[in-house]
């Protein structure tokens, strides 16, 4: 627990935030519980507050902000870069410890009876309501720098740790994806860090800055909050893009489409990012001419949106696209990220926002982007890595089952959603006496969650097991071409490499990989560019290059 | 580049490859994952300047909520401001600034293996910050005689102020007094941070711990001290003198 690799450091975050995952999600099925018939069922409307309150903070700050990034990009990213370490390793743990001890206080906050504001403490209710919201909010701001720390780390650990060779334009899409998001965490993670500061000290010393009653303004609560709280949406997604640039490639057995125009276009979306916090408040009163200003720009994060999407497909072009289960939930999130993109572009506008506005609209929007999106591409990226760093194979088959429970639970729980948001089912409302005939709709959302739970304990039931009945993993069981496949172990060794890799060609050249004329033909090939070999041997049976050979001479049954 | 691959070209050890035993000389301070000094170095320092650009952001928000309020109670704020002692607020700005000088003075000491130059500029800008925490203290206290409080609390009443009359009648005059105290209050803290952080360079420095090969830390702590300086460069006229 004290250990600074970088691997181990990994597997403890991808542990405490699958705790927090399971947590947030059981609160989740609470909440589709009690919405699932009119009226009180299991809970009170104050208790439901708090329930769907907690959900949204342990969702949002301790699960889906770290999840990729301090968990797979902690293990993964060091070793695709030919790094022995990140550049910091002490402020790696103490990133972690910050973390669990953020995850203290807000659970803290439980125990004084919880917090009914909504994850976005909107002011003035959060500077009176009796509930506890100062330990929320310090939680938040202590795993605030917990973020921060891991956004400095690797933003110098991508500057400045990277293999000979390994140069910008080579570097694996995932690593692009996790620079993107660094700058994000770094640039924005602050300024929630002072709002909550500033929202405890209205609370305890009453400074009059948010509340109305003391000469201050509420709206500018919702300034401070969207913009950290829209760049950190950025936080969540751009790491998803990483992981889903490399599943697409290594599974469609091709070099991927528009290397350049993928990894750009993460930084153009971090840093448009910044500029659109305003769609969240266009019912709060803005401006006119910054309410049309805000949608402007929300409609132009599309284009580096839609340019990824599209790559993506094109890679997949005549490709060997191999079926197992990370592959397939690379295609679940092009299907639901797609779906959570255009939705989010009928939201940006707004005359239809006036309509939708906290609407379940909104909801399902925002969770076919965090789940259909992040949490997709999380699960994709674990199954994809899970030999890497485990040693042991995961079950093929309850993978394959865990991915298509998860779809369809998924798209019963929220497609549904849509429809009853622009029927005008409000969000965060307990009961919907008003709306008597959504409650089919609701249930239908609701046993749609519990196939959606069942997949998710199914993908938990598959990787406990693989720990103990797993066959032991080949170094690289996909055919990837990036150095952690290439260059070492599964597990890896403790220093990750035997000696520094020198790089000599993208992170996706499979054909200079495995079929090249030098691919073990010169010996040590040191220093001889294209030549030098994968030292990792590549298996040969009913792997992706087989596949290539069965097109080659015309027998691949299809 | 060009020095990492010469690692890469070196004769490859066994197997398991644990690069911190082979052969050859490590400077005793180059942890092992990193290749080189300077690659260690540049890290350190970029890592820093990444660290102080999430401290600017987090004062940014601090001065938007200044530059809002400002905006809406323009008169208040013009007024309020004289209610600062702008004799102390200078003196602490002429303080800040030669701490600055002190502590660049510091690392230069380092450089040039000075340990004399080095040790005590760092005694140096720790007194010049105690100066600066003391005038605040003073400063501090008498507007709490007078019942200015920050929040909820402020209350002035005393033979001096008269909170009928100028700008302690205004229903917001404490809004401003909030900022002030929110926003001096939390760069004083990152001052005291500062104290307890050169004082372990100082403490270090005695023990000859940094010499021109190896001074990092007295460098970033300088690139931070600096920071809390320049906060207050722009802190000390938006409140005392405008």
């Amino acid at each position: 627990m004290t250990s600074v690799d970088h691997k181990r450091i990994g597997i403890m975050y991808l542990v405490a935030i699958s705790t927090f995952f399971a947590l947030g999600g059981i609160l989740a099925l609470l909440v589709r519980t009690e919405l699932a018939m009119l009226g009180d069922t299991i809970m009170d409307a104050d208790t439901y507050n708090r329930v769907f309150t907690m959900h949204g903070v342990v969702m949002v700050f301790l699960f889906i902000v770290p999840s990729i990034p301090a968990s797979l990009g902690n293990i993964i990213m060091p070793i695709q870069l030919g790094a022995k370490d990140v550049a910091f390793p002490k402020l790696n743990l103490m990133s972690f410890y910050l973390y669990v001890a953020g995850a203290f206080l807000a659970i803290l906050s439980l125990r004084t009876g919880g917090v009914d504001t909504g994850w976005t403490f909107y002011t003035p209710y959060s500077a009176e309501t009796g509930t506890a919201v100062i330990a929320m909010g310090m939680g938040v701001f202590v795993a605030g720098f917990a973020s921060i720390l891991t956004g400095i780390n690797f933003i110098v650990t991508i500057h400045k740790m990277r293999a000979p060779g390994l140069t910008w334009n080579r570097m694996p899409l995932f690593c692009w994806g996790l620079y993107a998001t660094s700058i994000v965490q770094v640039l924005a993670t602050p300024v929630i860090g002072i709002t909550m500061l500033l929202l405890v000290l209205e609370r305890t010393l009453g400074i009059g800055i948010f509340d109305p009653a003391l000469g201050g303004d509420p709206v500018l609560f919702q300034h401070f909050f969207w913009f950290y709280s829209h760049p950190a949406v950025y936080i969540m997604i751009l790491p998803a893009f990483g992981v889903i640039s490399e599943l697409v490639t290594t599974f469609s057995r091709q070099k991927v489409y528009g290397y350049t125009a993928i990894a750009l276009s993460s930084v153009a979306i971090a840093l448009l990012g910044f500029l659109v916090w305003g769609h969240h408040m266009f019912t709060s009163g803005q401006s006119i001419v910054s309410s049309i200003v805000f949608s402007m720009i929300t409609f132009l994060i599309g284009i580096p949106s839609g340019i990824k999407i599209f790559n993506w497909i094109a890679t997949m072009y005549r490709g060997s696209v191999w079926l197992v289960t990370p592959m397939l939930y690379a295609i679940s999130f092009l299907f639901l990220f797609t779906i959570g993109g255009l939705t989010g572009i009928m939201v940006g506008a707004l005359a239809v926002d006036i309509h939708l506005h906290d609407t379940y609209f909104v909801v399902a929007h925002f969770h076919y982007v965090m789940m259909g999106g992040t949490v997709i591409a999380m699960l994709g990226g674990l199954f994809y890595w899970w030999p890497k760093f485990t040693g042991k194979l995961y079950h093929e088959g309850m993978g394959v089952a865990s991915a298509v429970l998860v779809f369809i639970g998924f798209n019963m729980t929220f497609f549904i959603q849509f429809v009853m948001g622009s029927q005008g089912m409000p969000r965060r409302y307990a009961d919907y006496p008003d709306l008597p005939w959504l409650e089919p709709l609701h249930q239908f959302s609701t046993i749609g969650s519990y196939v959606l739970g069942l997949g998710l304990l199914l993908v938990l039931f598959n990787g406990i097991w693989s720990l103990f009945k797993g066959k032991p993993a080949p170094g690289n069981p996909w055919g990837g071409a990036s150095l952690e496949w290439t260059h070492t172990t599964s597990p890896p060794d403790p220093h990750n490499f035997s000696r520094t890799p020198l790089v000599t060609h993208g992170p996706y050249d499979y054909y200079t990989v495995f079929n090249g004329a030098g691919d073990g033909a010169m010996g040590d090939g040191m220093g001889d560019g294209a030549n030098r070999p994968a030292p990792v041997p590549v298996i040969t049976e009913g792997a992706p290059q087989e596949f290539d050979k069965q097109i080659d001479l015309g027998t691949r049954q299809a | 580049m060009a020095s990492s691959t010469a690692t890469v070209a070196a004769p490859a050890h066994d197997a398991h490859g644990h690069d911190d035993h082979h052969g050859h000389d490590h400077p005793p301070h180059l942890k092992h994952y990193f290749v080189t000094s300077e690659q260690q170095f540049e890290a350190a320092k970029l890592g820093m300047w990444l660290f102080l650009v999430t401290e600017i952001l987090l004062f940014g928000g601090m001065f938007v909520a200044y530059g809002i309020f400002r905006a809406w109670y323009p008169e208040l704020f013009a007024e309020a401001s004289t209610q600062l002692d702008t004799v102390m607020g200078a003196t602490n700005t002429l303080v800040l600034l030669l701490s600055s000088f002190t502590v660049a003075f510091a690392i230069r000491g380092a450089q040039t293996d000075n340990q004399k130059v080095l040790f005590w500029n760092l005694v140096a800008t720790v007194a010049l910050a105690g100066v600066f925490m003391v005038i605040k203290y003073f400063e501090y206290t008498h507007k709490f005689d007078l019942g200015i409080f920050p929040g909820a609390a402020f209350n002035p009443t005393s033979d001096v102020v008269n909170p009928t009359e100028g700008i302690f009648a205004h229903p917001r005059a404490g809004v401003f007094f909030s900022i002030y105290y929110v926003m001096t209050g939390i760069h004083g803290f990152h001052v005291l941070i500062g104290m307890v952080a050169i004082s372990i360079l100082a403490w270090k420095a005695r023990q000859g711990k940094y010499t021109s090969a190896w001074y990092t830390p007295v460098e970033n702590v300088g690139l931070y001290w600096h920071v809390v300086d320049i906060i207050w460069i722009f802190l000390f006229p938006l409140m005392y003198l405008i």
